[in-house]
């Protein structure tokens, strides 16, 4: 509950609404979309049947629609809700408007789980578990260099996250190089540009429980979120225990990023680019900006996955959209503020 | 609503290093005004930050409303203890009620989010502070002198009693300082404890306070400012020849330096 009682609420409120009810239209337009049929009403009875209504349906439809479709959908929205929100909150705990959740480290270790569960011939839940353990332990590997150098700061942790994502890359460069090229290098470039093609039931399981926990934390914590984003002293003169917040919220927004990245491979520009907007429309308070940020991320990513699936024959990976919608949106949302600095 | 600090022989070093001060006594209470005057680099800021629990002295006790200071969380002592920084490092442009209302931290849970009783405090404060028209501007886009408002405005907010400002005048043009030592003086009045550190000796005849005084050979004095302001612990203090003199007409002694 947001009781700030000023004309932004009445806003907010509004931008909630709209947001919600294009989700909901996103959802049953990308449902009707894909290559056995185009045809919306064919969906509609698909659902009225579920629902008990007594309607024709053709059966192959209904698996389509329940086993292939709807898992896909439901996923990308997932995935864009948790990496937006992680970057929000990233963006905030790091004073940076520059950075993205992949900040401390955590795709370059995801990529090089999944390589290497490709390079051992793995299958693909093998693949998504090394994927996950790979960027948690390049996050934890990010978080105790700073206690190695007994220096604390903010700006050690993320000069570590440089220095062990410096690293891992130069692992999977000679992972890369070992590769067999046909088969294996080509999974472990598509693997790196992000594709939601292979998503079931089964994925969405494995990740809801995170996504669940960890974006629920944070959205409570969005508050001192804030106090965090103000700065260090600021938040210790007023009370706050600085070092446990910040630790809480590094660790839910890394196992977000983590579990994301770990069914889809690595996503770019999305985590980077929604935090913008949802502070351009509701303003930094975070406790607006987080809740928006994940409304916009689900809507961002659906789209972008529905065009993947539906613009050519072959799948699109999903970096290549991220990035030619992200970065002209970024450039956009830069010009935008600097406009208002004016 | 009464407060009242007591440092107890407080010195102060970083890593078991050269020792910063030592042997520091003085206490404040609600209604007074306490400047700490120094040289640069004495350790003026270092020592307020010890009176804000920012850091641990090294030796001696602070004693905030008679319990030892070392034994209250950081929750505890921002329910006492606002303190203004000397800068404000902005990173996202958030409004000046946004940055307000995060005075009520100490009063709430980690995971409690400020309620309307908590926004209409801030607006309070703002209001307390005549900058009720800079309440939904970016706190980014605001003049110094207006943060500096806005900073003692969240220390109102926060409902301390006591309030720590390092160098409040500093980075402010001339008019803005007199304003700001005005709010001071006010602040005082109202019951609120403030201490604050200065560059400048005149500001502290203006305020009538007391002062804390580290001198360059790290000796410590305390006192109201007619016994411990004298030419030549002034002269001594910056390396430079001190006047005090009374100027007829505004009623004040002025502290200043003879013809170059």
């Amino acid at each position: 509950m947001n009781l700030k009682q000023d004309s932004g609420n009445i806003q907010y409120r509004q931008w909630l609404w709209l947001l919600s009810v294009l989700l909901f239209l996103g959802v049953f337009l990308s449902l009707s979309l894909g290559r056995y049929s185009n045809d919306p009403l064919k969906v509609l009875n698909v659902l009225l049947a579920r629902m008990g209504a007594a309607v024709d349906v053709d059966p192959a439809m209904d698996s389509i629609v329940f086993n292939v479709r709807l898992p896909r959908i439901l996923a990308s929205i997932m995935i864009g809700a948790m990496l937006s929100l992680s970057g929000a909150v990233y963006q905030s705990v790091f004073r940076n408007p520059l950075v993205s959740p992949d900040l401390l480290g955590v795709s370059s270790g995801a990529a090089v789980g999944a390589a290497g569960a490709i390079l051992l011939g793995a299958g693909l839940v093998t693949r998504q578990v090394f994927a996950f353990i790979g960027g948690i332990t390049a996050v934890l590997i990010t978080s105790l260099v700073p206690r190695i150098l007994r220096n604390r700061s903010n700006m050690m942790l993320v000069l570590s996250g440089i220095i062990v994502g410096g690293f891992l890359s130069s692992v999977l460069a000679i992972m890369k190089f070992v590769a067999e090229e046909q088969t294996e290098l080509s999974s472990i470039v598509f693997w790196q540009m992000g594709s939601l093609s292979s998503i079931l039931g089964r994925e969405l399981l494995a990740i809801l429980p995170v996504f669940l926990v960890c974006s629920n934390l944070l959205l409570l914590l969005s508050w001192r979120i804030n106090i965090l984003a103000f700065g260090d002293v600021e938040a210790r003169t007023l009370g706050v225990n600085v070092r446990q917040v910040r630790g809480i919220v590094i660790v839910c927004a890394s196992l977000l990023t983590a579990s994301a990245v770990s069914i889809s491979g690595t996503i770019g520009w999305i985590g980077l680019v929604v935090p913008h907007l949802g502070r351009l429309v509701v303003g930094s308070d975070n406790t607006r900006t987080m809740p928006l940020a994940i409304l916009i991320g689900s809507l961002f990513m659906l789209l972008i996955d529905t065009l993947a699936r539906t613009v050519s024959s072959v799948e699109v990976p999903l970096s290549i959209l991220t990035g030619f919608v992200g970065a002209p949106l970024y450039a956009f949302l830069l010009y935008k503020q600097k406009t208002r600095l004016d | 609503m009464s407060v009242q600090m007591q440092l107890e022989q407080v010195g102060f070093s970083y890593n078991g290093g050269r020792q910063i001060f030592d042997d520091i006594s003085f206490e404040v209470k609600a209604g007074e005004i306490v400047c700490l005057l120094g040289p640069n680099g004495i350790g003026k800021t270092t020592l307020l930050t010890c009176m804000a629990k920012l850091r641990e002295p090294n030796k001696g006790r602070i004693r905030l409303n008679g319990e030892d200071m070392a034994g209250l969380s950081t929750k505890d002592v921002a329910r006492v203890i606002g303190y203004v920084p000397q800068t404000l490092t902005p990173s996202f442009d958030f409004t000046v009620l946004d940055y307000v209302v995060t005075g009520s931290a100490p009063w709430l849970g980690t995971f409690e989010k400020p309620g309307s009783e908590h926004y209409e405090r801030a607006k309070k404060a703002l209001v307390q502070m005549e900058i009720e028209h800079l309440r939904d501007k970016a706190y980014t886009r605001i003049s110094t002198g207006e943060l500096q408002q806005v900073s003692i405005a969240r220390a109102i907010a926060q409902r301390s009693r006591l309030i720590l400002m390092d160098e409040p005048t500093a980075h402010l043009d001339h008019g803005n300082q007199i304003k700001v030592l005005r709010l001071v003086k006010e602040l005082a009045t109202e019951g609120y404890g403030v201490v604050l550190t200065t560059h400048n000796p005149d500001q502290v005849l203006l305020l009538e306070a007391k002062v804390a005084v580290i001198d360059r050979q790290a000796r410590f004095h305390f006192g109201d400012w007619e016994e411990i302001l004298t030419e030549k612990l002034l002269s001594d203090l910056y390396g430079v020849e001190m006047r005090l003199i009374e100027f007829e007409g505004i009623q004040r002694k002025l502290c200043v330096a003879p013809k170059l």
